[in-house]
């Protein structure tokens, strides 16, 4: 049963990626529709999951291109190594 | 793809590079060096906070990248590759450091009434992902907010939501059942959200 705020915040993960069986799905909606704590839950959890994301690939972080030379060098001077 | 270790070349590019690799070609060596390691790098930095350890991983991955070539499937892309071994090499370099105990996530998670109602009631916050992280202080909150979850939780966040492996792969790295897996990252993201919604909110100055 989802009656509470307490267990629908338990079962966030599983409704937002489609894994709930339809009469909890059902149970989960009916709260979330009557209560705007919840809603609020699901949305800022939801956008907390986007800004993870976003954040690795973000345009205004800096560019990958500072590998120290010296630290390429070692990559190939191991190489040489193995080789 | 979601890991963003593709170079601008795309996959003829990687069949090429991937048959000089193989026959040995030391500008081969250099080139997938110099092309990869910048990403490589970055992944390595959001998974070790210490530029020392991020550097070693990628020197490590690198090495196991060196043996493995030949094993390399061409069915595979290159990139999709080297990003899983970059991934793991972090993770064991992550383990050899892990010896002090980790603090309980409890304390970040959501408080409740004993009739299960939300102690305190959240409310919806004024910006989309998007238009929040152009802001530094929002990327920099994001940041320290993924590094204050216990590393059990910030592996997990890490590797399911930043780095979007799958639930079975995260759960294959970390040694963990996929049970494991769900629940860590439902309470990191829980965590997260918790530490971030003061901010989001408007209330912090």
């Amino acid at each position: 049963m989802i009656t509470t705020c307490r267990e629908l915040a338990d079962f966030l993960m599983q409704y937002i990626e489609d894994e709930l069986p339809a009469g909890q799905r059902t149970e989960f909606e009916r709260h979330l529709a009557a209560c705007p704590p919840c809603l609020a839950y699901l949305e800022t959890y939801k956008t907390t999951i986007g800004l993870g994301k976003a954040l690795c690939e973000s345009p205004t972080d800096p560019l990958p291109n500072d590998v120290p030379e010296r630290l390429v060098q070692a990559i190939l001077a191991a190489r040489a190594k193995t080789s | 793809m979601a890991h963003g270790l593709e170079p601008a070349g795309g996959p003829q590019d990687e069949a090429a590079l991937v048959s000089a690799l193989r026959d040995g070609k030391e500008q081969a060596f250099e080139e997938l060096v110099r092309t990869y390691s910048g990403r490589m790098l970055a992944v390595a930095r959001r998974m070790l906070k210490d530029e020392a350890d991020a550097q070693d991983a990628l020197q490590e991955a690198f090495l196991s990248v060196f043996r493995a070539i030949d094993r390399f499937q061409a069915e595979s892309r290159l990139s999709t590759w080297l990003h899983r071994i970059v991934v793991n090499a972090a993770l064991m370099r992550l383990r050899s450091r892990q010896r002090r105990p980790e603090g309980s996530i409890d304390e970040l998670l959501p408080k409740f009434q004993e009739n299960g109602h939300f102690l305190d009631p959240p409310v919806g916050w004024k910006e989309s992902a998007h238009t929040a992280l152009e802001r530094d202080e929002v990327r920099a909150q994001v940041r320290a907010g993924i590094d204050r979850l216990p590393e059990s939780y910030r592996t997990v966040l890490l590797l399911r939501d930043i780095e979007e492996l799958d639930t079975q792969e995260t759960a294959r790295m970390l040694g963990v059942s996929t049970n494991a897996v769900k629940i860590r990252l439902h309470r990191a993201r829980q965590a997260l959200r918790g530490l971030l919604d003061a901010h989001l909110r408007g209330e912090a100055a």
